[in-house]
């Protein structure tokens, strides 16, 4: 076995993980550079589905079923469990971007923009304001 | 009452009055009475407790425990009970002339004022009868933190700044550095308690010893150890009652006498003469008697000299213990009382002064002391006393410690007490000088009625600030007399092994 | 009737808040959801005493959810460390309520209020199911019900200041992702364990041994909890969320939100991963234990240079979680201990510091310094209990805060550091500083004029005083809080007998 053959099996055999890897990496981009509010929320989503991924991934077993007790001794089943826990955490993963996005609809309302430098410009001109009428009350 | 009992109250009692003070807002006589009472009570509770430790017994009390095995523990030793009786003894003579300061200088937030000084005596109780450094460090701090409002009394720029000051590096060494050498302590000796002869013999590595002395000499700031003395100048913003009883004695006093006790009993005597762990604190404690002697000469400001020359007295203190003789801790002990009631004359001189003329500068004091002889008289005896001459208590000082000094070979010390002597007159004796032989600069500006026709005649400060400071220096006079008392109380501690042969 | 719910302790202790939460909202009265809110909120304190009282001589529940046994079945697992949390986590939250109901009044506009109680109970109750559960993928349920909840919370001070909006989105970010990190590292523990059960997965990490995978989780796990604790510099959410939510919101999340974080890292730690492996241990003595001292100095002096006392204290929470984090990193069991005493001491001092902020936002209508001037004058004991809490924050003897002080430089000085010892005592003199600004500026300043505010009700002072004498009774007499900890911390440590037993389960 050449050393080419090993890395290949290798890089071909785990290309799940690497799907995830770079759902998630986008996901992370995504969140740290985009100033757009909802453009965060959905890298957000990105990096979290890549999670979901990961699990679901795990428990795939080729040729498996649905784990229903059928009888049949030699049947295949794919774990469950895992796909619960995503159930779950797509179930948080929802309410987290509904919470998001109802928060960017305030913000939106409240300052007028969703950008988050102009935001942060806004902020900073309140907190100079505050600043210099400090102790005037 | 019992002993336990008695210990207890010596703590509460202060602090209980509090809620009088409090209620008492209002009826300024009421109030005043209260603190007389309580004052009063207390030393006699303390002169009962001391009959008790005469006879030979060390009564103690248990609170509670704070932490596992570290507990809130009073017990009664020698050195504890002089500090005890010299605190709660002062405290009387000062409640009542506080009265005279506070009301011939108008003061304003007069109950803020007594409530934080019944605080404070009860935190000074507190450390004088500590069982254990932790009991002693708690007392330590709530001392520091009641006389916070003391200090900044005045509320003005000045004030806030030199309470911030106070606090700052109060609260910094006790912080920074007594309580990690206290915790070093715990950790490597697994007690706290105050025992003859130290507990941390064959517990640390002797070349420890010094570094953990250093962290106890400077955590203890309270002692004035230069370079960390810049608080006692700083305090001299708060009104002169505060000056008098705690930064001439009971702050300062609690600083030393924690000095001595970590000494004694933490460290043991033997231990430091050993291991030679407390060299380098004789040389920084003979350095800060002089440094303060030569700064105070060129203070022109009256409170300000007396506070460079309580630092280089409180020094002696520091010195006789770092001498690691059982002569330098009894010449220390000694100290306690001797410059206690010394000082504290002359702060309240001081205070005397400054309600009759409000002046604070030397030199503004020309010839006042033919218009306050009473005043000037009492200043005299205080200022006779520090500089130790005979028949008055400071005298003792001296003796003793220069006894200590020499038993332990250091010559160099003995020569530092002599010049320190001639540095004191030299820095206290004109204040006397100018008072009753220079002519008068100015007219008196006299508070009690400007219609009196100024210079000529008597004109004393209020009754309630004269007759304090009288008292107190005839009992200068009276403690060189009676010195041998102090001695037969303190004897068991220097002189665990029975009194050495002359 | 009682005793026949005494068994049911543990679930009760997560589902009375949970269910009391939709029915704040579905009773449409402000009054009753609030009355709903508290009787909820105090019955779970009083649950949470019964389970402290039962585990302090070292005993551990264990509850099997729904019947089933664990491993497959979720297992609720209360031994000293938990019960000491939920402890906390129940006072504080019961005593929040009598000052929330006053504060928000006079807020937020009469049809939120029950928005407000059903999202500070469902808060406790992800608080409180964190620290319950001995299920790993529960934590992470709970954690984001906690946390999904703290995130409106904080959005409710929108009212006041609409940067409260920007601060719990950003909060939402970071939590977001934090948990996620979590989830990822929990992903590969299960990959080579097969299982989720903490008891379970620790004796099978045992077998497992110091793989790549289990390295790879157990940074994944530090990293999310981390940020869910604020740990430095990890911490850039706290300042505006804790500055912005409304003071009641603050106090709560201030006193709890970190601590449970916290709880849930010791059990991974200690509990899940024991430092069987290199890594593990030499990451909390390079990693986290110069990051908690970075925090106690880069926070504490942040906090000196704050002009609103909110922001002051939150630089201040992230400092003392510092602490926290440095008594853990040492690896001792007095370092734990000491951990573990501040965990609850910070909780008490910091809510009541919180507590005494809203009174003065109450009002004043403002919590920076320069509109608090000379406010000891007019409003005495708020300010007086602000002043006590501040001292247990500087590590005055007789407050809580010197105990923990105490516990903090005894385990570093057993562990042979006296430089760590010193740097722990230089930090809280920078608190001194921060501190004393405040009293200055409250005692000494001259009030300006015409400021009209005077004392603060009776409903906010009376929890505020709850908390300040909690701070200095424990300070005082800390028997059972250092005894709590000292067997929470031995649980935590003998965690491979621990591990054993729940095998045979």
């Amino acid at each position: 076995m050449t050393w080419d053959h090993m890395t290949a099996e290798f890089l071909v055999g785990h290309y799940n993980y690497w799907m995830t890897i770079i759902l998630m990496m986008i996901g992370l981009y995504v969140v740290v550079s985009r100033g757009n509010l909802v453009k965060k929320i959905v890298g957000l989503n990105l990096f979290q589905t890549s999670v979901f991924m990961l699990y679901i991934s795990m428990a795939k077993i080729f040729g498996g079923t649905a784990p229903i007790l059928t009888g049949n001794e030699d049947e295949v089943y794919s774990n469950p469990l895992p796909h619960v826990l995503i159930l779950t955490a797509i179930v948080v993963g929802v309410a987290t971007t509904a919470l998001g996005l109802a928060l960017i609809i305030r913000i939106r309302e409240s300052f007028d923009t969703i950008e988050e430098d102009e935001i942060f410009d806004i902020e900073q001109k309140m907190a100079e304001h505050a600043t210099s009428t400090s102790g005037e009350r | 009452m019992s002993p336990e009992l008695a210990i207890t109250l010596t703590v509460l009692l202060p602090a209980a009055a509090t809620l009088l003070l409090a209620a008492f807002d209002k009826q300024p006589n009421l109030r005043e009475a209260v603190s007389l009472l309580t004052a009063g009570a207390l030393f006699i509770i303390i002169l009962g407790l001391l009959q008790t430790v005469l006879d030979g017994a060390q009564p103690t009390a248990h609170w509670f425990d704070v932490l596992p095995g570290l507990s809130l523990t009073f017990e009664i030793e020698p050195l504890g009970m002089l500090f005890g009786v010299i605190a709660s003894g002062l405290w009387i003579v000062t409640t009542l002339y506080s009265i005279g300061y506070m009301r011939g200088n108008k003061e304003t937030k007069q109950t803020r004022f007594y409530i934080c000084f019944a605080i404070a005596i009860s935190a000074t109780m507190g450390i004088a009868f500590a069982a254990n450094m932790f009991t002693l460090f708690i007392f330590y701090e709530v001392l520091t933190l009641s006389t916070y409002p003391l200090v900044a009394h005045k509320e003005t720029d000045a004030a806030r700044k030199g309470a911030r000051t106070y606090m700052g590096i109060l609260v910094t060494t006790s912080i920074g550095f007594q309580l990690v050498a206290i915790v070093w302590t715990w950790v490597v000796a697994g007690t706290l308690d105050f025992e003859q002869g130290g507990i941390l013999a064959d517990k640390i590595d002797p070349t420890l010893l010094p570094f953990l002395l250093a962290l106890y000499a400077f955590g203890i700031g309270k002692a004035a150890l230069m370079p960390f003395h810049r608080w006692l100048p700083a305090a001299m913003v708060a009104p002169t009652p505060v000056s008098a009883l705690l930064h001439a004695v009971a702050v300062v006093k609690a600083g030393v006498f924690t000095m001595l006790k970590v000494g004694v009993y933490i460290f043991g005597i033997d231990l430091l003469a050993t291991t030679g762990a407390a060299d380098w604190l004789m040389w920084l404690a003979a350095f800060s008697i002089l440094a303060a002697s030569v700064v105070a000469m060129t203070k022109d400001n009256l409170k300000a000299r007396l506070a460079y020359s309580t630092i280089s007295q409180l020094s002696y203190i520091t010195l006789g213990v770092a001498l690691a003789t059982s002569l330098g801790v009894m010449g220390g002990a000694i100290q306690i009382a001797m410059h206690a009631m010394g000082k504290i004359t002359l702060f309240m001189c001081a205070g005397a002064i400054y309600v009759a003329t409000h002046k604070t500068e030397i030199s503004d004091m020309d010839g006042l002391g033919r218009v306050m002889p009473f005043t000037y008289g009492a200043f005299f005896i205080g200022a006779l006393s520090i500089i130790g001459l005979p028949p008055l208590g400071g005298a003792w000082t001296k003796w003793y410690l220069m006894l200590g000094a020499a038993d332990a070979g250091q010559i160099i010390m003995v020569a530092v007490f002599m010049v320190s002597s001639l540095l004191n007159i030299a820095y206290l004796l004109p204040v006397v000088a100018r008072g009753f032989f220079m002519g008068s600069t100015g007219p008196v500006a006299h508070s009690l009625g400007a219609a009196v026709a100024p210079t000529k005649g008597i004109q004393e400060a209020p009754l309630w600030c004269v007759v304090p400071p009288c008292l107190t220096a005839i009992g200068c006079l009276l403690l060189f007399f009676y010195v041998g008392d102090i001695y037969t109380l303190i004897e068991p501690v220097a002189f665990p092994e029975g009194r050495p042969q002359p | 009737m009682l005793s026949s719910l005494t068994p049911h302790l543990p679930a009760l202790q997560v589902v009375i808040p949970l269910i009391a939460a939709p029915l704040c909202t579905l009773f449409v009265n402000r009054h009753l959801a609030w009355a709903i809110a508290f009787t909820a909120s105090v019955a779970a304190f009083l649950v949470s005493a019964l389970l402290l009282v039962s585990v302090l001589d070292g005993a551990v529940i264990s509850y099997q959810l729904g019947g089933w046994a664990p491993p497959w079945g979720i297992e609720y697992r209360i031994d000293a460390a938990n019960a000491f949390v939920l402890f906390i986590v129940s006072l504080i939250g019961a005593l929040v309520l009598p000052y929330a109901r006053q504060s928000i009044e006079r807020e937020f506009d009469a049809s939120t209020h029950t928005y407000f109680y059903t999202c500070y109970l469902l808060s406790l109750t992800g608080f409180l199911g964190v620290a319950a559960t001995g299920d790993a993928f529960n934590v992470f349920v709970f954690l984001e019900i906690s946390s999904l909840s703290s995130y409106a919370l904080v959005a409710f001070g929108a009212k006041r200041d609409r940067r409260a909006l920007t601060a719990a989105y950003n909060y939402l970010i970071m939590g977001t992702i934090g948990a996620t990190f979590f989830v990822i590292g929990l992903g590969f523990l299960y990959m080579v364990t097969g299982t989720l059960n903490m008891a379970d997965l620790a004796v099978r990490l045992d077998d497992v041994g110091d793989t790549r995978v289990t390295r790879v989780a157990f940074v994944f796990i530090l990293v999310g909890v981390g940020l869910k604790l604020a740990m430095f510099p990890l911490h850039l959410w706290l300042p505006n969320a804790y500055s912005y939510a409304p003071p009641p919101a603050a106090a709560f999340l201030a006193a709890t939100a970190t601590k449970v974080a916290l709880y849930v890292l010791l059990r991974f730690m200690f509990t899940i991963f024991q430092f069987d492996h290199p890594i593990q241990g030499l990451t909390f003595e390079y990693v986290v234990m110069p990051l908690a001292i970075a925090a106690m100095f880069a926070a504490s002096i942040a906090a000196v240079f704050q002009e609103d006392i909110k922001r002051l204290l939150a630089y201040s929470s992230i400092a003392q979680v510092g602490y926290m984090l440095l008594g853990v990193a040492l690896l001792t069991e007095t370092g734990l201990t000491a951990g573990i005493i501040h965990l609850f001491n910070h909780a008490v001092t910091k809510g009541a510091l919180f507590l005494a902020v809203g009174c003065f936002v109450y009002q004043v209508g403002s919590s920076r310094l320069g509109d608090l001037k000379g406010i000891g004058k007019t409003m005495p004991w708020t300010t007086a209990a602000f002043a006590a809490g501040g001292l247990s924050l500087i590590g005055v003897p007789l407050t809580v805060g010197f105990i923990s002080k105490w516990y903090l430089i005894q385990a570093s000085l057993e562990a042979g550091s006296l430089l760590i010892a010193g740097l722990i005592v230089a930090s809280s003199l920078i608190a001194m500083v921060y501190v004393w600004r405040i009293i200055e500026v409250a005692y000494l300043e001259p009030a300006p004029e015409g400021r009209e505010a005077k004392e603060a009700p009776l409903s906010m002072i009376l929890p505020t005083y709850a908390l300040v004498a909690a701070s200095l009774y424990f300070g005082i007499n800390s028997e059972l809080t250092s005894s709590a900890a000292s067997v929470a911390a031995n649980a935590l440590f003998s965690a491979t007998n621990l591990a054993s037993e729940g095998a045979s389960h």
